[in-house]
């Protein structure tokens, strides 16, 4: 996979180029601003674009907003965010532009590398990435609203898995229940939320972004 | 809130202009509450000096006799307000504590004197039962005298033969003409009296001001006294601040990174003999890693919010009722960004009023409004729960209240038992011109 990579800090992004390129990925990009960044993202076009938040020179969120600068110009860049924390406003705000090929993690997560370049993958593969700590967050509103509040315990941990950007198979393992048991939870999840079948394939980002955007 | 006192405050009073029959009702039911309070400061006033006076349980008296005229002299200042537009500035601070073992009347009275507002409102509740009364009477005492006027106008004749001559004003009532002309004096009286009145209201209120506001300097040294508090409790609360963010640090990051490398080492000392106890020592290092990670984590929200940092506090709310339990609404009207200690402070105490809302209102929703309106930061959290907090009960507002004052910020919150609760807080700030974001 051809990967642009943003990241301020060197030994970080030192350690990420060589974990990618261990695992047979090509950097095509690497940088350590936004500016440079939207220009690298637009130009190289990247499978992938692997981007920490707070980049200079406002060391602000200068890298979700070149990113969201370059999904306009690029629709459906994929791009995966990693940050020292995890913010569910920008996670909302990744989501809001129809939410293919997203991905959110905490920089924590590259310490995991299997799950870190299973992430990526997902992500450029169309997927969404997010991480259990914006899920969580945002799980302490359920009750509140009555869509979400009207799913099932089960439906409602398997939603979760949805919102991470699992597939059947993978929530399946992780849950411990057959593929066809998560098949049955996503569609009672998808006619509870409104979700139609002529949404198509899209019904997983949607049941996600009412999950996220209440 | 009285909390603040505001030097240089002089709101022009409104200037009475014209003649107007309504306006002159209202005036003449003000003078009379005036009056009627006058003979309620007469009251107070003997209250006071009896209390002196009084040898054994006169100390004990005198606080309670005070407060009342403290009390008294808070209404005038409200209705100087209200009905003349004329600003008299409160006491600048609470009156001293009464004295150990002042048993004898002259101690008593020295220390009543040794406050400049107990002295200067104890003169006035001396005076104000005449200066105050005579004032607010002249425009009731026109209406009598204009009433008798007209009385004599029909019965003045016989009367003057009974009586052996009568006077009303500076005629002598000897025969009908000058019945007559009394009558038509006093019926004179009668819009004299109406358009009299309103002007007596704003002289009284005047009069009020020249005997209830402290001096300048008074209100100088109380406003040293309330930057001297907030200072002294803005430090306390940032020490705090510091030693909870070191104990933190020592207690959480710090032990986890030791326990890592010591983890580590075992790892390293097992790496020949025991491959597979090796894997799981670093696997609990991982751990250990990301809990370290974590715990810093937490510990910069506490700090200074990313978020907050990043957008600023309109985002920064917002983001706090994303994740808010209750369904909160957020309506921001800000034209740009306060400075950064404004802005944290009113983050924080917004989030310390959402998990108040969370946790003991039992509202099902919340409504959260930001605006800045004349250099001042208006802060409003409203939510439908079961109401009854209490400023003085909670350490949670308390302490809010805490941070807020060392702006010169002030908190108020109107919680009834049943009712809902509206929680608001002003900040003064300025704000730069709106940012510019450069995207």
């Amino acid at each position: 996979m051809r990967i642009a990579l943003a990241e301020d800090h060197f030994l970080l992004r030192d350690g990420l180029i060589r974990l990618l390129g261990a695992h047979g990925h090509e950097v095509v990009a690497a940088v350590d601003n936004g500016t440079e960044l939207l220009d690298a993202l637009v130009e190289r076009r990247p499978d992938v674009a692997v981007v920490d938040v707070r980049l200079p020179p406002t060391f602000t969120d200068e890298g979700l907003r070149a990113v969201l600068a370059a999904r306009e110009r690029v629709p459906d860049l994929p791009v995966l965010l990693l940050s020292q924390y995890v913010e569910p406003l920008y996670a909302r705000e990744l989501l809001a532009g129809g939410g293919r090929g997203v991905g959110y993690l905490l920089k924590d997560r590259v310490t995991n590398g299997g799950h870190f370049l299973d992430a990526i993958r997902r992500v450029a593969e169309g997927g969404t990435a997010m991480d259990p700590e914006v899920i969580s967050k945002l799980l302490l509103r359920k009750e509140r609203d009555v869509a979400v509040g009207s799913l099932s315990e089960r439906e409602r941990e398997v939603l979760e898995w949805v919102a991470q950007g699992r597939s059947n198979a993978g929530i399946a393992q992780g849950l411990f229940i057959s593929e066809k048991a998560v098949a049955k939870h996503i569609g009672n999840i998808f006619t509870k939320l409104g979700l139609l079948p002529t949404d198509g394939d899209n019904r997983r980002v949607l049941a996600v972004l009412a999950y996220l955007d209440q | 809130m009285d909390r603040t006192t505001q030097l240089g405050v002089n709101h022009a009073p409104d200037e009475i202009r014209g003649f107007s029959v309504a306006a002159g009702l209202v005036g003449l039911r003000r003078v009379m509450s005036l009056c009627w309070m006058a003979s309620a400061a007469f009251g107070r006033s003997l209250a006071v000096s009896g209390a002196i006076w009084l040898v054994g349980p006169g100390l004990g008296v005198v606080p309670r006799a005070m407060e009342g005229v403290r009390n008294l002299a808070a209404r005038r200042r409200e209705l100087a307000l209200r009905w003349s537009g004329v600003e008299i500035p409160g006491p600048p601070g609470p009156p001293p504590p009464a004295p150990e073992g002042a048993s004898w009347p002259a101690a008593r009275y020295r220390w009543i004197m040794s406050d400049p507002q107990t002295r200067r409102e104890w003169v006035w509740v001396l005076v104000d039962p005449l200066a105050g009364a005579l004032l607010a009477f002249f425009p009731l005492a026109l209406i009598l005298s204009g009433v008798w006027g007209v009385f004599l106008a029909f019965f003045g004749v016989p009367l003057s033969v009974e009586w052996d001559g009568l006077w009303y004003q500076f005629i002598p009532v000897e025969g009908q003409a000058t019945a007559v002309l009394a009558g038509v004096l006093g019926v004179l009286q009668l819009p004299l009296a109406l358009w009299v009145a309103p002007r007596a209201v704003r002289r009284h209120a005047l009069y009020t001001r020249s005997m209830l506001a402290p001096s300048e300097s008074e209100l100088m040294a109380g406003r040293i006294q309330h930057l001297a508090t907030t200072r002294s409790e803005a430090v306390d609360t940032q020490m705090a601040e510091i030693r909870r963010i070191e104990r933190d640090l020592h207690d959480g990051a710090q032990a986890r990174l030791v326990a890592m490398g010591m983890t580590l080492d075992a790892a390293e000392h097992r790496l020949e003999s025991d491959p597979e106890a090796v894997r799981a020592l670093l696997a609990e290092a991982r751990e250990s890693s990301s809990k370290a990670l974590e715990e810093l984590r937490d510990l910069v929200r506490g700090i200074h919010p990313p978020v907050l940092a990043d957008r600023g506090l309109a985002d920064a709310v917002r983001a706090l009722a994303m994740v808010c339990p209750v369904r909160t609404e957020v309506h921001v009207d800000l034209p740009g960004r306060p400075e950064m200690p404004v802005e944290s402070a009113a983050y924080f105490a917004i989030s310390e009023i959402l998990t108040n809302v969370a946790k003991h209102s039992g509202a099902d929703r919340a409504w959260i409004d930001l605006r800045y309106d004349r250099g001042m930061l208006r802060i409003t959290v409203t939510d439908d729960g079961q109401g009854g907090a209490d400023v003085s009960r909670g350490t949670g507002l308390r302490g809010i209240e805490r941070r807020l004052a060392t702006f010169d910020g002030v908190l108020a919150v109107n919680s009834p038992v049943n009712g809902p609760t509206m929680v608001t807080m002003e900040l003064p700030c300025v704000l730069p011109s709106p940012k510019t974001t450069s995207s």
